[in-house]
């Protein structure tokens, strides 16, 4: 088991009201599971990622990776963690505007202190990887959103993490663009092995993973696997609904 | 990465960024420029105080002569006989500067006693007029001797047409004489003067008959080493010619003190005495001491001649020390408070950016330093537009700033308007005008001041780039997810 979440709850103030983002999750997840997470807006799946990121800390609740509980460590150690064991990929992309694609790459290995040189050619392996060799030197705006979205892999990837956490990878992108990416991920997920965590509300790029949950206010309302854990088995149109 | 991602960030709001160096230039062309233009203020009193008294001259010693004593003074100039009346005449006159009481050397040599005394030395400042000219033929009708005293004493103070058409043309001729003591020219008048050629004087012309020309004067009577001039009928032989400081209220010839005071009949006296004290701390005990010495004598140290310097040089120097400044700091307050919200908004505008980058496991300081960094070299930008802006600032003041004018006390002249209109105007000629002296205003930019503008902008972009660097500090990486464009 590479997480396991218990009670975690994350509770934050907005405009004076209180919101709770998650309100009880229990849940496990296994290195080199393909997982989606599922849910209409608000209801706790982007503030999830954050906690399976490292990027918050729950307000109760247990939250182990790899044997640490996150929720005890200090923001130092949790960007150590970061810079380590996780890759992000965001809806809006993300990229450092001004830096060309091969330099936001690189930008994922600053914080391991690479030498320039092993930096550049890890970084240009990278971008090779996901096909924009010949894409290196131009800035994100000078790229389709594909592109981008490829670019932002990329960074994610050249550490080779053992977490790609992905937050709506495709919210942004036109359907064909939208196969593509999803091709991709899927394809990096099964050489690699990495454990790809994927949040989105997009039915068919649930359906690729190989277990779905479904998050409403809060709270994990149902579970399943999905396509990928049998490539034979029936696309379920609607998960199963845990017992109430 | 970390120079570029600051080159391309300014890159990217190079607008943003030129106008916050230009603000940062601004407050420092003013600091610089104000600085410059204090300092050259500053030089321009030193050159003042230092042409008046002489270099090295903490206190300067003189008594002034009571009124009466300094009255009218004539020139007989009544013919010997009624037969010579139309006939050329040519007469010299010598006068101490008027207004000033001789002190004797005695007095002299107990205030180099004084203790806290460290020099103290004497000179006699006098003029020389000579006036030629033919013996008034209107004499016989008038009878009085008064007018023609009266005429030679109002060479062209302009009296009436209808009095001069009755005249015989008269010329006088003045200069100006400081004898001076030939064993001690560290101190007093010459202290600051350059031979320009020949030789200064040593203590082996105290007896002799040389004197020292100053440039001007030589230029104007085309006189140089080797010539001779007579004074009061005596010949002195040109020894040197020697500059003084621009502005300085020099006399025309210096001659040996023991020849001034045989001229003017001063024997064993003198009328200026010029003191150096052992350090500056003694000048305040050493002026009361010497005033013991001398009740009646006005004792100036150089402190309170720079008091008494008016005139549009201390206009200059109060416009220096409280507009400018404050025009500079309120410059700078402005400058730092801009730079400062425009980095905070920079920051602001970049949530994401800084998110994501945290996200990717940037520690906070490191993110803190891109923002420092950015504010650094947009503070270093800022810091060689100013000091090239504060450096021409302070180039057109000192090209385009009218001459100074700096007016010292008026005892002088207050003792020549009791004389008759004609002394007043010869007074003014010889000393009293002389107490007026114009400096031309120079604004030097030093070294320490371009450092100091330099370190006045970097702290600046510090200031801003802390203010934004916090701002930054306080986003949380999940600030980069929950930001969606």
């Amino acid at each position: 088991m590479l997480y396991g979440l218990t009670g975690v709850t994350k509770r934050y103030t907005q405009r004076g009201k209180q919101i709770d983002a998650l309100a009880g999750i229990d849940l496990a997840i296994d290195e080199g599971e393909f997982l989606a997470i599922q849910g209409s807006t608000g209801s706790g799946k982007t503030t999830l990622l954050q906690m399976l990121g490292a990027m918050d800390r729950p307000s109760s609740g247990t939250l182990d990776f790899d044997g640490r509980d996150l929720a005890e460590m200090r923001e130092g150690d949790l960007s150590e963690l970061r810079s380590h064991a996780f890759g992000f990929i965001f809806q809006g992309f993300n990229l450092i505007p001004t830096l060309t694609a091969q330099e936001n790459v690189e930008t994922a290995l600053v914080p391991w202190r690479t030498p320039a040189g092993e930096r550049r050619r890890r970084a240009g392996d990278a971008l090779a990887g996901v096909g924009l060799a010949d894409r290196a030197r131009h800035i994100p705006s000078e790229l389709s959103g594909g592109e981008q979205q490829r670019v932002a892999i990329a960074r994610a990837l050249v550490r080779a993490p053992r977490v790609i956490l992905a937050d709506e990878p495709t919210g942004n992108l036109d359907e064909r663009t939208r196969d593509d990416i999803i091709g991709l991920l899927e394809q990096l997920w099964r050489e690699r092995g990495q454990t790809l965590i994927v949040v989105t509300h997009d039915t068919w790029v649930a359906s690729r993973a190989s277990r779905r949950i479904r998050l409403d206010q809060g709270r994990v309302e149902g579970e399943d696997a999905g396509a990928g854990a049998d490539l034979d088995s029936a696309f379920l149109a609607e998960p199963a609904v845990a017992g109430h | 990465m970390f120079f570029t991602y600051v080159f391309r960030e300014l890159r990217r709001r190079h607008r943003q960024a030129l106008l916050t160096a230009l603000g940062l230039a601004v407050g420092v062309a003013l600091v610089v420029a104000v600085t410059a233009y204090a300092d050259g203020v500053g030089r321009a009193q030193d050159q003042v105080l230092q042409s008046l008294y002489g270099v090295g001259t903490d206190i300067t010693v003189s008594q002034q002569r009571k009124m009466d004593e300094g009255g009218a003074q004539r020139f007989g100039m009544q013919p010997p006989d009624d037969s010579q009346a139309g006939e050329r005449f040519s007469r010299s006159r010598v006068m101490t500067s008027p207004g000033q009481q001789p002190l004797s050397t005695g007095k002299l040599a107990r205030i180099a006693a004084l203790d806290g005394v460290g020099d103290a030395t004497g000179s006699i400042a006098m003029t020389v007029m000579n006036v030629s000219g033919e013996f008034a033929q209107v004499m016989q009708q008038g009878g009085g001797e008064g007018v023609a005293a009266a005429a030679g004493a109002q060479p062209s103070s302009g009296s009436s047409q209808q009095d001069q058409a009755q005249m015989a043309p008269i010329d006088i001729v003045s200069f100006s004489v400081t004898g001076v003591d030939t064993a001690d020219l560290e101190l007093g008048p010459l202290s600051s003067a350059q031979v320009a050629s020949g030789r200064s004087l040593t203590s082996a012309d105290a007896d002799a008959r040389v004197m020292l020309v100053t440039k001007a004067y030589a230029r104007q009577n085309s006189l140089s080493v080797g010539d001779t001039k007579r004074i009061d009928g005596r010949k002195f032989a040109v020894v040197g010619v020697v500059a003084l400081p621009a502005g300085s209220t020099s006399s025309d010839l210096y001659i040996p003190l023991s020849w001034a005071q045989k001229l003017s009949d001063n024997e064993g006296k003198v009328n200026q005495i010029y003191v150096r004290a052992d350090s500056a701390d003694d000048i305040a005990a050493v002026k009361e001491a010497i005033e013991q010495v001398l009740p009646k004598a006005t004792v100036t140290t150089s402190e309170d001649l720079a008091g008494q310097v008016s005139g549009s040089l201390s206009s200059a120097s109060t416009l220096a020390d409280r507009l400018g400044t404050w025009l500079a700091v309120a410059a700078l307050i402005a400058a730092f408070a801009v730079a400062s919200l425009l980095t905070v908004s920079a920051v602001s505008r970049r949530v994401r950016e800084f998110g994501t980058l945290k996200a990717l496991g940037w520690k906070g300081r490191r993110i803190v330093g891109q923002v420092l960094g950015e504010s650094v070299a947009v503070g270093v930008v800022g810091a060689v537009l100013g000091v090239a802006l504060g450096v021409l600032g302070a180039w057109l003041i000192a090209a385009f700033s009218p001459a100074l004018e700096a007016t010292m006390g008026n005892a002088l002249q207050g003792a020549a308007q009791g004389g008759p209109p004609g002394m007043q105007q010869a007074a003014d000629a010889i000393g009293g005008a002389a107490q007026s002296v114009t400096v031309s205003l120079t604004a030097p930019v030093s070294p320490q001041l371009v450092g100091i503008a330099v370190a006045l902008a970097l702290a600046g972009a510090l200031i801003a780039g802390a203010f934004g660097g916090w701002r930054a500090s306080r986003l949380r990486p999940a600030d980069a997810l929950r930001r969606v464009d």
